[in-house]
């Protein structure tokens, strides 16, 4: 007998019982649906932000005060240390080759305000070469300049979410808005990069960092009588140098603080590469897990399908009998309920694998996340839909096959 | 040709043993018309199984047209009966929205035939148990006596040496009954057909040529029928 022929018996069988049929069928399409789903939703995440991290800057290279292990127990032990001005200024100087840009920040949360409006936002001091470094295209006006920072101008740059909640429609280049009291002219208006996630990269006041430290942030900036910085950011010339560049700093920094070989330093260096891999972990582990809770219930749609199977052996056992009798061997009874097992979670796997794609979609076309439909996970589901047909649907087959003929011709 | 030689089955029913058949032996040619009877328990329900390759005997030798039975695995045995054993049984068992046509191709279905042969010799056979033109009917559509037809055909459709008819008459009405019996009556004096008929019922054996009787496994009798009743005949004389 051709397996064709056994998959239209297979196909008659059920659709004898078709709400049956579809009711058991149910479990592997909800199964490989949220198999299918789940992926693609959580591949469009994963992609979404690797694209938010690396559309933060180009090989950045971040250096921050505090310890490098940052486990949760000692997190108070992570903010001991500072970095200062001093700490940047020797950066400048020093590390030349292989770095395209260099600017410290100190960021502080102060509220702004124009005309009726007005809300708490954070304020970033910088230098010049700090829009660059993050990638920040100019959509209005001008950027901080190297002569902001020597005249200490109180002049600012506004995040383009910033500027929208502001101003609304009005062009805020040239206006006056109060930070914390100061007066500030806008001189430019950031392109959106679009929200990360982790912190929105459009809702941001830049300023010139020694305006800052003269006329806003005042005693929060200082610490032991010098100036600090919240982060010193570095940009390497290409992927390959950053390692290098990451070498030469540490080792300058650790030299400035004082830091002992072998000891821990008081501040911690990471690349963009370094976030990426983290994110990869997290991303990673989130896929897993929710590929798991998936799996699950593509178990339990198999367990369904055995179950009803059993029934349905039951059920046709005079008819298996009469199969025996005119001849059917004991391979062909267990072939025909097994195709008819596989035959349920492939017509299940294939509905499931439509109905995820259709969700997917969904998330989609209602901008919640752009999901990514990938080849290997819709062939995963399927694959594994139907390992679960076979799987679940061998006991059954396997006790249809072993009935007695005459037992079951006789059986009422 | 059956050869029977000591035939004994035992089942095992817990502590008991229980012994359906104990030591039948016989033989039934090629072309005999032959009914085995008997009360519930006699042990003719067992002796079916036995004769039919459903089940094999506890002791003794059972040889099919020159080919010893009894040690024949599941698969072998399941070969034997697509070959060589037709069945009839009382509840027809016809699969259900499964045209006739069908239901008579399945025996060729597993005899490995290609979709031609199957159903021009299930076309064949349904012509020869006048139900030609009621092919496309599933047995819902057909009346007792059409369904029976239908199992006929079925059993017919692989050619076998034995046609083993279980009861073939139990369900029907006594009208119908005799053209079911005029039927098995004419492919055995039409076709030479071997015919077995399993019954309790003395008035369908009397339609075969030999009634062999069973009791608590044993043979008690058997013995040829010089005058079997004619089932055609019967209903011709009534009117």
């Amino acid at each position: 007998m051709l397996l064709s022929e056994n998959f239209l018996l297979a196909l008659r069988a059920l659709k004898a019982n078709t709400m049956r049929s579809a009711l058991t069928m149910l479990g592997i399409v909800i199964g490989v649906a949220t198999v299918v789903a789940l992926l693609a939703i959580g591949n469009g995440a994963t992609a979404s932000i690797t694209s938010d991290i690396e559309g933060i800057g180009s090989n950045l290279i971040t250096i921050r005060p505090g310890r490098q292990m940052m486990t949760i127990r000692n997190s108070t032990q992570a903010q001991v240390g500072s970095l200062y001005y001093s700490d940047y200024e020797t950066l400048n100087k020093r590390v030349v080759s292989n770095v395209s840009g260099i600017s410290p920040a100190f960021s502080s949360s102060y509220k702004i305000k124009y005309g009726s409006e007005s809300f708490q936002v954070s304020v970033t001091g910088v230098m010049e070469d700090y829009l660059p470094i993050r990638s920040y295209q100019i959509e209005n006006g001008r950027g901080i300049n190297g002569s902001d920072n020597d005249s200490r101008s109180r002049v600012a740059v506004l995040g383009a979410q910033t500027a929208d909640d502001l101003f609304g429609n009005l062009n805020p280049v040239g206006k006056d808005i109060s930070i914390n009291g100061v007066k500030f002219q806008v001189v430019g208006v950031l392109q959106a990069k679009g929200s990360s996630g982790i912190d929105n990269p459009d809702d941001v006041v830049l300023i010139p960092l020694e305006t800052g430290y003269s006329k806003l942030f005042g005693t929060s900036a200082i610490k032991d009588g010098r100036q600090t910085v919240s982060v010193i950011l570095l940009s390497a010339d290409s992927s390959e140098t950053v390692d290098t560049v990451i070498g030469q700093a540490e080792y300058l920094l650790r030299r400035e603080h004082d830091i002992a070989p072998g000891e821990e330093a008081d501040f911690n260096i990471s690349s963009q590469a370094d976030f990426l891999k983290t994110m990869d972990t997290v991303t990673q582990t989130l896929t897993i897990f929710l590929g798991a809770i998936a799996a699950i219930s593509l178990l339990v749609g198999g367990i369904g399908i055995m179950n009803i199977m059993l029934v349905s052996v039951t059920e046709r056992t005079k008819e298996i009998g009469l199969r025996k009798a005119v001849g059917a061997s004991k391979n062909q009874i267990l072939l025909q309920f097994l195709i008819e097992t596989m035959t349920l979670s492939l017509l299940g796997g294939l509905i499931g694998i439509l109905l995820g794609v259709g969700i997917a979609w969904v998330f989609t076309v209602l901008g919640l996340i752009t999901s990514i439909v990938s080849i290997s996970n819709v062939l995963m589901a399927f694959t594994f839909a139907l390992a679960i047909g076979l799987f679940f649907g061998i006991y059954p087959a396997y006790r249809a096959a072993s009935l007695h003929p005459m037992e079951a011709l006789r059986y009422e | 040709m059956i050869v029977a030689e000591n035939l004994s089955k035992v089942f095992t029913m817990g502590e008991n043993e229980v012994r359906a058949l104990d030591g039948a032996s016989f033989t039934i040619n090629e072309g005999e018309m032959v009914a085995i009877m008997g009360p519930s328990g006699s042990g003719k329900t067992t002796l079916m199984s036995i004769i039919g390759c459903l089940d094999v005997p506890t002791d003794g030798r059972y040889v099919l047209d020159g080919e010893p039975v009894e040690s024949l695995n599941e698969s072998e045995l399941a070969q034997v009966r697509g070959r060589k054993i037709g069945f009839v049984f009382q509840q027809f068992n016809l699969l259900a929205r499964t045209s006739a046509l069908e239901n008579v191709m399945l025996p060729q279905l597993y005899a490995g035939a290609t979709m031609k042969e199957r159903t021009e010799r299930a076309k064949k056979a349904l012509e020869r148990v006048g139900l030609g033109a009621r092919m496309d009917h599933n047995p819902n559509e057909l009346s007792g006596g059409q369904q029976q037809r239908v199992a006929i055909a079925r059993a017919l459709v692989n050619e076998p040496s034995i046609i083993l008819a279980d009861e073939p008459t139990g369900a029907l009405d006594s009208k119908t009954g005799v053209e079911i019996m005029s039927l098995f009556q004419s492919l055995h004096r039409d076709n030479g057909q071997t015919v077995i008929l399993v019954t309790h019922d003395s008035y369908v054996a009397r339609h075969t040529d030999r009634i062999i009787r069973l009791s608590d496994g044993h043979i008690v009798s058997d013995e040829k029928n010089p005058s079997p009743i004619k089932a055609g005949a019967a209903r011709d004389e009534e009117h």
